[in-house]
C-alpha cells in the first residue's frame, strides 16, 4: 500500500494513452493511486501543456477535467502526469496591474510576478467565530444605492442583469467613486471575467485607465473565446489572490465578477457529461454549495485590517429572478441589486427596480454617527411609499386614472419625482449621502405627512417639506 | 481513538468515498480516513465493502488509503460545558478549534467537545446504595449563574449506586458515581455522557400541548401560536425574512434553552449572532441571552456532509435538555440545506432519485426529525418540551416544491412569508392568509386565563375581517375603491390600521423588538373596538374622513413603539380616548 511520500515519487511518472475524452474530460485507467481534486498536466502529441483537476479517483479509473479544453487531443498520443498536490497560484502584491488569464498565468506580455507564495486555489472555509461583523458604510455616490441598498465594506452584493443592460456601466462606477469617508486606506479591484466578451474586458481597463487607478488593479479574464471550462477556476484564482492581498497584506479589496451566469452554464456542462443527476433546469443539485464556496470567500476577519467587498454580476435568463442562478445566488449574498428592463427603457439610470432589491447589512451601517439620524426611517418609508406607487399604477392600469383618489393621484406624483430625481442619476455623477438623503426627503414631502406612519413626529419636524 | 484498520479507499467522489476490504465495522460507525485522519461516517454497508460519507474537505485522499474505525456510533458529548458554546456540524468547538488552526478550519483537527480541563461544581442528589434507573438526576451543577445543569443516569442504564462522589469540583471525565447495572457489572458514570446522533432520545410518554410558546411577535402569538412541544415551519424566497423571524424568536421566545442551528447559511450570520446575543439581556432572567443558547454553524462553504448531521447534533442536544425537564426550542436555518445535502449525497452514491433530484426516502427522513419534537414526560418523571422551528428555503419562492410539500405533511404551524409583503418592507412578512396554527384551540385556554375571554373572540373578528378584506380588494381592482359605500372602505381601513399597527414589527426598535402577552392583547382589543365603534357610528350617518380625523388614530398606530412593556398604563388611556372620540362622533349624528 503506498504511503504519501511514495505518491509523491510516483507522481513524476507520466502515462502515455488515455481510455476515454469526452468534452473536457479525460478517463485515466490504470494509475498509480491519484488523490481527488489533484493538479494535473496533460500534454499534446506537440508538447503544448495543459492544466486540469482529479474530479474522480479510483483503483481502477481516474476521470480528470482540463481546463484549457480537450480539442486536438487523440487517445493514443495523450499524457498525463499527476502532480500529487491540488492546484495553486503563486500571488504577490506585485499581481496590481497586470492582466492573467483564468489560471493565473500573465497574458499581457510581462514576466510572472515575483512570489514565494503557493496558494490552493480552493481556499478554505472561514471559521465563523474569525469573521467581523461587517459595518462600514461605502458611499458609492448612488443614491438609490446609498440611500435604499447601502453597500457595506466586506458585503457581498451582486447586480441581478439582463442581457443588454448596464450592469457593467454600474459596477465600474462603483470602483470609481467608492469611498469610506474620512478614512484613506490602501485599495485594490480584482476583476475576474467568465465568458463575457473581449469589449467588456476593455471597457473595464478604460475605465480603470481614466479614472488613474489601473495599477491597483489585477485583471483574470477567461473570455468569451476562451474554453469555457476555464472559468470554473477563474473566480477561484481571482478570490485566492483577494484573499492574500486583504488577510495578509492588508488591503481593501473590492471584487469584481462577471457573468456568474456563465460560469454557472460551465459547471451544468461538467455535470451534465459526467451523467449527474440534475436538479432545476438541468443544474447540479451542489450549485448552490460550489457559489457559496465563491461568494463565501467575502467578509472582514477579526484581527486584520483588510477585507473583501464583492460585486458579482449576473445576468438573468429571460429577465427571470426565479432561474436556478440569481436564485440560489439570492439564497447566498448578502442583499442583491436587480435591474428592471422596463425602467431602463424609460431611460432611468440606473435602471434599479426598488422594491426587489435589499442590503442586508445595511441596518448596522446606517444611521446616526454613521450616515445620518433619518437614514433608516427615510429608506422605509421610500420603500413602503413606493411600493403603494406599484400597487396604485396596476389599479390605474385596469380602472383608468381618472377613477383613483385624490391622494392615490399624489402618490403616482411621488413616484415619478421618486425615480426622476432620486433614482435617476448621471453616469459621472457623484452624490454625498446628504444629498441622496436631502433628495429623498424632497420627494418624500409630495405626500402629506399623515401618510407617513414609518417616520416619527421628530423627524417630521426636523426634514419633512425642509 | 482506536487504530483498528476496517478497510481502504476505492473511490473518492467529493465527501462519498467507497472502502473495499472491509472485515469488520458496524453501520452508522464513526471512522477516520487517510493519513490526515479525515472524520467521516459509515452509512452503507455491503459484502466486502461500505461507503462512508466524510465530514471535511476530501482534496488529497487516494485509492488504497486507510480507513480507521473508532468502534461507536456517530455521537455527541452531553454535559456541562455546552451552553454559550459554538460548535460545527459534528459538535466541534469552533473557538477551540480558532486557537489551533487560525482563521480557517484545518482539516483532521479532533478535538474534544466538551472542555476537559475545567471543573464544575456538582452538588449530589443520590447517595450510596440508591437505585436509581435510566435518566435518574444523579445530581446537579450550576453551569450558568441561571441555569442548572442536571446530571442524568444515561438512557439504557439502571441498577445500585455502589458510590457516590461527595459535593465538590470535577472534570466532566471524573467519576462521579459507581453503578451496579441489573446483570451485575459495575460502570463508571461521569458529568458527561455520549448518545449516537441519530437515535431518539427514549422518554416516558408524550403529553399533550397546551402551552404556548410565546415568542413576543405579535403576528405570531396572536395569529398563529406554537405551542411548546410544536413543530413549525418559516417558508420563504430568499430576503423574506426567514433568518430575521428565526433570530427574534431565539432572542424573546419563553424557552429555557435555544439551540440555534445554522445548516448551510452565511458565515455573518452566526457572527451576527456571535456579536448579538451575550449582549442582549434576556427580559425573564435578566442575564445575557448567550447564557441560554447553544449554536450549531455549519455554514455553506463548509463541508456538505457535515451539514446533514448538523441537524440531528443540535436535535440530540435538545433532546438532552428536554430529559432534565427544561424547555427547549429549536431552530434550524434552513432544512432545505439540510435535503439539499442529503440529495447531494444520494446523487455521488448513484442511488435513484424520486422528485427533482431529492431521494426517495426524503419524506421518511423529514418526517423523523420533526418526530423528535414535543412535549415529553421524561424517563426520571420530570416534564420538558422540544419545540422545532425549521426554515424552508423553496427554489424560486414557490412552495409546490417537495421539500415545502413534504414538510407539511409533518407539522402544524406554518408560518408564510410573502414575497409581496417582504418587498414593501412588511415585516415580519409572515402572510396571514396563507400561513395557519392547528395549535389555536389547544392554547386558547391558556390565553383565556391569562387575559381574559376577550382574547378568542378578538382575534376570530380581525381574521374575519382580514378575509373579507381580500374580497373588497377585488372588487376595488376592477371598479376603484369609490365604488364601495363606507361601511365597506371602513374594513379596508381597519385591515390597513391592524396590519400597520399591530402585525408589522420592527426588529430593531427598542420597544417594538417584542410585545408581552397582554400588550399584545390589549393592543389587538383596540383595534377590534375601534372598528366595532367605527362601523356604528358609520350607520350612523358619520364619514370615513371625520374617523380618521381623530386624534386618537394616530395615538393607535403609534402604540406599538410608545407604549413599554412594563407600563401598559397608557392602552388604558387610548382605549378610554377612543371610547369618548367615538362617544363625540356618535352624538354628533344622534
Ligand atoms: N422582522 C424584520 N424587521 C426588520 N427587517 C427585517 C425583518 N425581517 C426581514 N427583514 C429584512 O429583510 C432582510 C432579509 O431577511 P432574512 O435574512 O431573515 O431573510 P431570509 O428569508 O433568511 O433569506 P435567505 O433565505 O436568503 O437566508 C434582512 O436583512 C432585513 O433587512
Ligand atoms: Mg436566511
Amino acid at each position: 500500500m503506498p504511503d504519501l511520500k511514495h505518491r509523491r515519487l510516483l507522481s513524476a511518472r507520466e502515462y502515455i494513452g488515455v481510455e476515454k475524452i469526452d468534452g473536457p474530460l479525460i478517463f485515466v485507467s490504470k494509475t498509480h493511486p491519484v488523490g481527488y481534486r489533484e493538479l494535473i498536466e496533460c500534454v499534446d502529441k506537440n508538447g503544448h501543456i495543459r492544466m486540469g483537476i482529479v474530479l474522480e479517483s479510483s483503483t481502477n479509473r481516474v476521470v480528470v477535467q482540463v481546463f484549457e479544453g480537450t480539442a486536438g487531443l487523440t487517445l493514443p498520443s495523450t499524457r498525463i502526469r499527476f502532480s500529487g498536490k491540488p492546484l495553486t497560484i503563486s500571488v504577490s502584491k506585485e499581481m496590481l496591474g497586470r492582466v492573467f488569464n483564468g489560471l493565473g498565468n500573465p497574458i499581457d506580455g510581462g514576466p510572472a510576478p515575483r512570489s514565494d507564495l503557493d496558494l490552493d486555489v480552493n481556499g478554505m472555509a472561514i471559521n465563523p467565530t474569525a469573521r467581523q461583523y461587517p459595518r462600514d458604510f461605502i458611499q458609492t455616490g448612488i443614491s438609490v444605492i446609498d440611500g435604499m441598498n447601502t453597500l457595506i465594506r466586506g458585503q457581498k452584493l451582486p447586480i441581478f442583469s439582463g442581457n443588454g443592460l448596464p450592469h457593467n456601466e454600474l459596477a465600474a462606477q462603483i470602483a470609481r467613486q467608492a469611498k469610506i469617508r474620512g478614512s484613506e486606506t490602501e485599495f485594490a479591484v480584482v476583476f475576474a471575467a467568465m465568458g463575457v466578451k473581449h469589449d467588456v474586458a476593455q471597457f473595464f481597463v478604460r475605465s480603470f485607465e481614466e479614472s488613474g487607478v489601473l495599477s491597483n488593479v489585477a485583471l483574470f479574464l477567461s473570455l468569451a473565446s476562451d474554453p469555457s471550462i476555464e472559468r470554473l477556476i477563474t473566480p477561484r484564482t481571482a478570490l485566492t489572490l483577494a484573499e492574500h492581498l486583504a488577510f495578509n497584506e492588508d488591503m481593501h479589496v473590492l471584487v469584481i465578477m462577471t457573468d456568474m451566469t456563465n460560469y454557472c452554464e460551465s459547471l451544468r456542462e461538467i455535470s451534465t457529461i459526467r451523467g449527474e443527476i440534475p436538479s432545476r433546469k438541468g443544474y447540479p443539485g451542489y450549485l448552490y454549495s460550489d457559489l457559496a464556496e465563491l461568494y463565501e470567500r467575502s467578509g472582514m476577519i477579526k484581527g486584520r485590517k483588510g477585507s473583501i467587498t464583492s460585486l458579482p454580476i449576473l445576468t438573468m435568463p429571460n429577465d427571470d429572478i426565479s432561474h436556478p442562478v440569481p436564485d440560489l445566488s439570492g439564497y447566498i449574498t448578502e442583499g442583491q441589486i436587480v435591474f428592471e428592463r422596463e425602467m431602463d427603457g424609460r431611460g432611468i439610470y440606473p435602471p434599479v427596480a426598488g422594491l426587489p432589491s435589499l442590503s442586508r447589512l445595511m441596518k448596522d451601517g446606517i444611521g446616526e454617527g454613521m450616515t445620518r439620524e433619518d437614514h433608516p426611517h427615510l429608506a422605509s418609508q421610500l420603500f413602503a411609499a413606493y411600493s403603494y406607487v406599484k400597487d396604485v399604477r396596476n389599479l390605474a392600469s385596469v380602472i383608468g386614472e381618472e377613477e383613483l383618489t385624490p391622494l392615490d393621484h399624489t402618490y403616482l406624483d411621488f413616484g415619478k419625482a421618486f425615480e426622476q430625481q432620486f433614482v435617476s442619476q448621471r453616469k459621472d455623477e457623484e452624490r454625498s449621502i446628504e444629498q441622496t438623503l436631502d433628495i429623498g426627503w424632497k420627494v418624500l414631502s409630495m405626500l402629506p405627512a399623515d401618510e407617513l406612519h414609518r417616520i416619527t413626529e421628530e423627524e417630521i419636524e426636523k426634514f419633512y417639506g425642509k | 481513538m482506536s487504530d483498528r484498520i476496517i478497510g481502504q479507499v476505492r473511490r473518492v467522489n467529493g465527501p462519498v468515498i467507497e472502502v473495499m476490504g472491509i472485515t469488520d465495522a458496524e453501520m452508522f460507525e464513526l471512522v477516520r480516513v487517510g493519513e490526515q485522519r479525515l472524520i467521516g461516517e459509515l452509512i452503507k454497508l455491503e459484502s466486502g465493502g461500505a461507503v462512508i460519507q466524510v465530514y471535511e474537505d476530501t482534496t488529497g485522499i487516494a485509492p488504497y488509503d486507510p480507513v480507521y474505525g473508532a468502534g461507536m456510533q456517530l455521537s455527541v458529548e452531553l454535559g456541562p460545558g455546552m451552553i454559550g458554546t459554538i460548535y460545527d456540524g459534528i459538535q466541534r468547538p469552533l473557538e477551540a478549534i480558532r486557537e489551533m488552526s487560525d482563521i480557517y478550519i484545518n482539516r483532521g483537527i479532533t478535538i474534544p467537545s466538551l472542555n476537559r480541563e475545567k471543573k464544575w461544581h456538582f452538588v449530589p442528589a443520590v447517595k450510596t446504595g440508591d437505585r436509581v434507573s435510566e435518566g435518574s438526576v444523579l445530581g446537579a451543577v450550576q453551569e450558568t449563574e441561571n441555569f442548572k445543569h442536571k446530571i442524568l443516569v444515561p438512557p439504557k442504564d439502571a441498577g445500585i449506586l455502589e458510590s457516590v462522589v461527595p459535593e465538590g469540583d470535577y472534570t466532566v471525565e471524573d467519576v462521579i458515581a459507581v453503578l451496579q447495572t441489573e446483570n451485575g457489572q459495575s460502570k463508571n458514570l461521569t458529568l458527561m455522557h455520549r448518545w449516537p446522533i441519530r437515535v431518539q432520545r427514549p422518554t416516558a410518554r408524550r403529553l399533550p400541548l397546551d402551552t404556548p410558546l410565546i415568542t413576543g411577535q405579535r403576528v405570531i402569538d396572536t395569529l398563529f401560536p406554537v405551542a411548546r412541544g410544536g413543530t413549525v415551519a418559516i417558508p420563504g424566497g430568499f430576503g423574506t425574512g426567514k433568518t430575521m423571524t428565526q433570530q427574534a424568536v431565539a432572542k424573546w421566545c419563553d424557552a429555557d434553552i435555544i439551540v440555534y442551528i445554522g445548516c448551510g447559511e452565511r458565515g455573518n450570520e452566526i457572527t451576527d449572532v456571535l456579536a448579538e446575543f451575550p449582549a442582549l439581556i434576556d427580559p425573564r432572567s435578566g442575564r445575557s441571552l448567550m447564557e441560554r443558547t447553544i449554536l450549531i454553524a455549519n455554514t455553506s462553504n463548509m463541508p456538505v456532509s457535515a451539514r446533514e448531521a448538523s441537524i440531528y447534533t443540535g436535535i440530540t442536544m435538545a433532546e438532552y435538555f428536554r430529559d432534565q425537564g427544561y424547555h427547549v426550542a429549536v431552530m434550524a436555518d434552513s432544512t432545505s440545506r439540510w435535503a439539499e445535502a442529503l440529495r447531494e449525497l444520494s446523487g455521488r452514491m448513484e442511488e435513484m432519485p424520486a422528485e427533482e433530484g431529492f431521494p426517495a426516502y426524503l419524506p421518511t427522513k423529514v418526517a423523523e426529525f420533526y418526530e423528535r419534537a414535543g412535549s415529553m414526560e421524561a424517563l426520571n418523571g420530570q416534564t420538558g418540551s422540544v419545540t422545532i422551528i425549521g426554515a424552508v428555503s423553496p427554489p424560486g419562492g414557490d412552495f409546490s416544491e417537495p421539500v415545502t410539500q413534504h414538510t407539511k405533511r409533518f407539522i402544524r404551524c406554518f408560518w408564510a412569508l410573502d414575497r409581496h409583503l417582504a418587498n414593501a418592507r412588511h415585516y415580519p412578512a409572515i402572510s396571514w392568509l396563507d400561513s395557519y396554527s392547528e395549535y389555536l384551540n389547544d392554547i386558547a385556554v391558556w390565553w383565556e386565563q391569562q387575559v381574559g375571554a376577550a382574547w378568542l373572540d378578538d382575534r376570530t373578528e380581525i381574521m374575519d375581517l382580514l378575509q373579507r378584506e381580500v374580497r373588497l380588494q377585488q372588487v376595488v381592482k376592477l371598479v376603484g375603491p369609490d365604488a364601495l359605500p363606507d361601511t365597506q372602505r371602513f374594513i379596508i381601513e381597519v385591515c390597513t390600521l391592524f396590519k400597520n399597527a399591530f402585525l408589522q414589527q420592527n426588529a430593531y426598535d427598542k420597544i417594538d423588538m417584542f410585545s408581552v402577552v397582554p400588550k399584545q392583547a390589549r393592543m389587538l382589543h383596540i383595534i377590534v373596538e375601534y372598528w366595532k365603534r367605527g362601523r356604528d357610528v358609520i350607520k350612523a350617518g358619520a364619514t370615513l374622513v371625520e374617523l380618521r380625523k381623530m386624534k386618537v388614530y394616530q395615538d393607535i398606530i403609534k402604540m406599538k413603539f410608545s407604549v413599554p412593556n412594563d407600563d401598559l398604563s397608557d392602552l388604558d388611556k387610548i382605549e378610554a380616548r377612543l371610547g369618548r372620540s367615538m362617544d363625540q362622533l356618535e352624538a354628533l349624528h344622534a
